[in-house]
């Protein structure tokens, strides 16, 4: 049964149109909870006790590392389905993932330096998580220039797979490496932020930007593969039947308008 | 019973449709000559038959069963020649055929001097490969494909490099593996000099 | 001449045991690299090089020189092994000798191993010869040497096996230098943490067993998961 649904999703024409279907479903959500949760963040939490209104960038930061982390994961999944199945629109969604991942880990990045300056003075600590998160950005920028290294696309697909497969399993240990690296030589902490001493009034909103980066990031993924998929069976006799529909009704020119809109970033 | 036959064999390189439905039978004695123009996919179906690239749909059959089943054992049945001789150029022709056969099976003593004499390169043995020239090194490519003793041959353009006299002994060691019941594929643009009913053509577009 | 004709073929040909096929690719490098002792030698020297400037660029005063010995030397050791690893499999590929060893019927993933095991023996061991030299400039201690020495044994070993995944992967790519880099150096920092704590602890007298047993962990784990890696990599390249 399982594998019935794998196949069917493995169409290039049914991913292409289910996924059309679902990015509102993403895209909506993602922008009210993410509206929620700033309010929430911004305007009712209460300040915190020893660091007062700054450490409000939570929101972004603790949102967007999380993302980081997953949309790796993500990657590296869909990678191992396309090699083991060669099923192109997995390796599509593979190849849509990087760039997603690689800004949410700069925003990470940013928000997290933004975050120490008041406190420690300067704009770069040697935190864990921060040290993680660079090194995460080191790995997608290495997954990013090991695909446009190769012309044929498929071998971009089939290399880039093995080395995504092999840096997931890689990211713990070195997410543990450096926390250890980093409880040894006592370097300031960015984050200190005790999980059970967390008021609800400050989780719900943390919780809802969560989610609605989650959301934000499917609508965003789900767009990038169908313009991947758009430039990878440009040739095939499925675009031009999918690209009518989309246009409702039939027309030669009017395709190109949804292929430079889906592909602008 | 050595028969090789692959059926609608599909593959693509980026949008480039390279083997388009290609089928093909042969039995055991007989030679597989591949022909076509430059680009045409020579090269790329006699790599697909050793499975150093992966096809998109079809099968290849080896004996009657499907290659992709144990593809070590097919391989160890399997001896192939490309473009490349596969020599090291700091090792001798007798250093590099040494190599070439101890990844198969034991040496038996005085039988990589007698594959290079038979290929009339006998007085290249101690010489590094580095130093051969590009004839000499094909007749050490093609003793290492004596040594293998493999039933099935997969030859992409053996006569490059090779002179008249080295053409004829490539025919000749073709038509005694063909002789002993071996199977080959030949890609080539020449004539291999060998009687008719044993060359099955297939010309690709 | 009859003396050298085929025997009449097997029906079905024994496939080669993968130790007896693993042992003459081993001897082959190892040949071949004796005869270009010049290319062979090139990382060491890199080492020596490379650990030796580090103190050329602060002032020679040995508990300064204390504090900066262990990233000298491991930083020197992960792009001396970087340097060794283009040769790995970009020339096999070229002259044709790879594809030959993906097709002579015993398990690719071992000669990988095989492989990956001579880059270490002409890289990793090297250095783990040469360091007692570097650890004296660089003013560790001669009590310290054990544990660098042990160190850098199992260090570099994790180096070499996840040196060989990024070789496997950039084979086909031309002018790869930096590219290899960039996907090697990430995925080794647990390496350099590891082993530059096991430095430190060493040289300053402390047991250094907790970073050393992280080191040996590095090492089993890389040479059981990378020759997988590398055996697609390189298949992948040879596309």
């Amino acid at each position: 049964m399982a594998w019935v649904w794998l196949h069917r999703f493995g169409s290039p024409p049914y991913f292409y149109r289910v996924a059309r279907r679902l990015v509102p479903w993403f895209a909506w959500p993602a922008l009210l909870l993410c509206l929620g949760g700033l309010i929430g963040g911004l305007v009712f939490a209460p300040p915190d006790f020893r660091q007062g209104e700054g450490f409000r960038i939570i929101y972004v930061h603790a949102p967007a590392a999380w993302l980081s982390l997953m949309t790796y994961v993500v990657m590296a999944l869909s990678a191992a389905v396309g090699l083991i199945w060669r099923m192109n629109v997995a390796h599509a969604v593979a190849a849509s993932c990087p760039k997603i991942g690689a800004s949410f880990t700069a925003v990470a990045l940013a928000t997290g330096m933004l975050w120490g300056r008041p406190m420690w003075g300067t704009f770069w600590v040697w935190d864990p998580r921060l040290t993680s998160e660079l090194l995460l950005l080191f790995l997608y920028l290495s997954y990013i220039a090991l695909r446009s290294a190769f012309d044929d696309v498929a071998r971009a697909d089939r290399a880039s797979a093995v080395l995504a497969i092999v840096g997931v399993i890689d990211v713990p240990i070195i997410h543990y490496s450096v926390i250890w690296w980093n409880s040894l030589h006592q370097a300031p902490s960015v984050l200190r932020f005790g999980a059970p001493t967390i008021a609800p009034s400050m989780l719900y909103p943390l919780l809802m930007m969560l989610v609605g980066f989650t959301c934000f990031f499917a609508a965003v993924m789900l767009t990038r593969a169908r313009a991947e998929l758009l430039r990878r069976e440009r040739t095939a006799q499925w675009i031009v039947e999918a690209l009518d529909a989309d246009q409702g009704g039939p027309s030669r020119g009017g395709g190109r308008t949804e292929q430079s809109a889906a592909s602008a970033w | 019973m050595n028969e090789l036959s692959g059926e609608a064999l599909h593959l693509w390189r980026g949008e480039h449709h390279v083997l388009r439905g290609v089928s093909f039978a042969v039995g055991g004695g007989h030679c597989l000559q591949v022909t076509g123009a430059n680009g045409a996919g020579k090269t790329t179906l006699l790599r697909a038959v050793c499975r150093l690239v992966p096809l998109d749909s079809g099968q290849i059959f080896w004996r009657g069963a499907d290659q992709a089943a144990n593809l070590e054992a097919f391989h160890a049945e399997l001896s192939y020649l490309g473009h490349e001789n596969a020599l090291k150029g700091e090792l001798t022709a007798a250093e590099n055929l040494r190599f070439a056969t101890r990844m198969r099976r034991d040496v038996e003593p005085g039988e990589i001097r007698a594959a290079l004499e038979r290929c009339a390169v006998a007085e290249s043995a101690d010489i590094i490969t580095r130093r051969l020239s590009a004839g000499q090194r094909r007749r050490v490519a093609l003793a290492r494909l004596l040594l293998t003793r493999a039933s099935l041959w997969v030859l992409d353009e053996p006569t490059s490099n090779l002179d008249q006299r080295g053409q004829a002994l490539l025919s000749e060691l073709l038509g005694a593996h063909l002789e002993q019941g071996g199977v080959a594929v030949v890609a080539t643009h020449q004539s291999l000099n060998l009687p008719q009913s044993k060359i099955c053509p297939l010309a690709l577009q | 001449m009859t003396t050298a004709r085929n025997p009449a073929l097997p029906a079905s040909a024994a496939t080669r045991s993968l130790s007896a096929a693993a042992w003459a690719l081993v001897q082959r490098d190892l040949r071949i690299a004796l005869r270009r002792s010049g290319d062979t030698l090139q990382p060491v020297g890199f080492f020596v090089v490379v650990t030796t400037l580090f103190p050329l660029g602060l002032d020679p005063q040995v508990s300064l020189l204390r504090d900066i010995a262990p990233a000298a030397l491991w930083v020197g050791a992960l792009l001396a092994s970087l340097l060794a690893l283009d040769l790995l499999f970009r020339e096999d590929a070229q002259d044709g000798t790879l594809e030959q060893l993906a097709l002579c019927g015993v398990p690719f993933t071992g000669l990988m191993i095989a492989k990956t095991a001579v880059h270490w023996m002409l890289t990793g061991l090297p250095l783990v010869l040469v360091a007692p030299l570097l650890a004296g400039t660089l003013g560790a201690p001669a009590g310290a040497l054990p544990a660098i020495l042990l160190a850098l044994l199992l260090g570099t070993v994790s180096l070499s096996f996840i040196g060989a995944i990024g070789a496997g992967l950039t084979m086909g790519v031309k002018r790869s230098g930096s590219l290899l880099a960039l996907v090697v150096l990430p995925l080794a920092v647990p390496v350099l943490i590891f082993g530059a704590r096991a430095t430190e602890q060493a040289i300053a007298g402390e047991s250094s067993s907790a970073a050393l047993y992280l080191l040996g962990a590095m090492a089993v784990l890389t040479a059981t998961l990378s020759p997988w890696a590398v055996g697609a990599a390189v298949r992948i390249g040879l596309e």
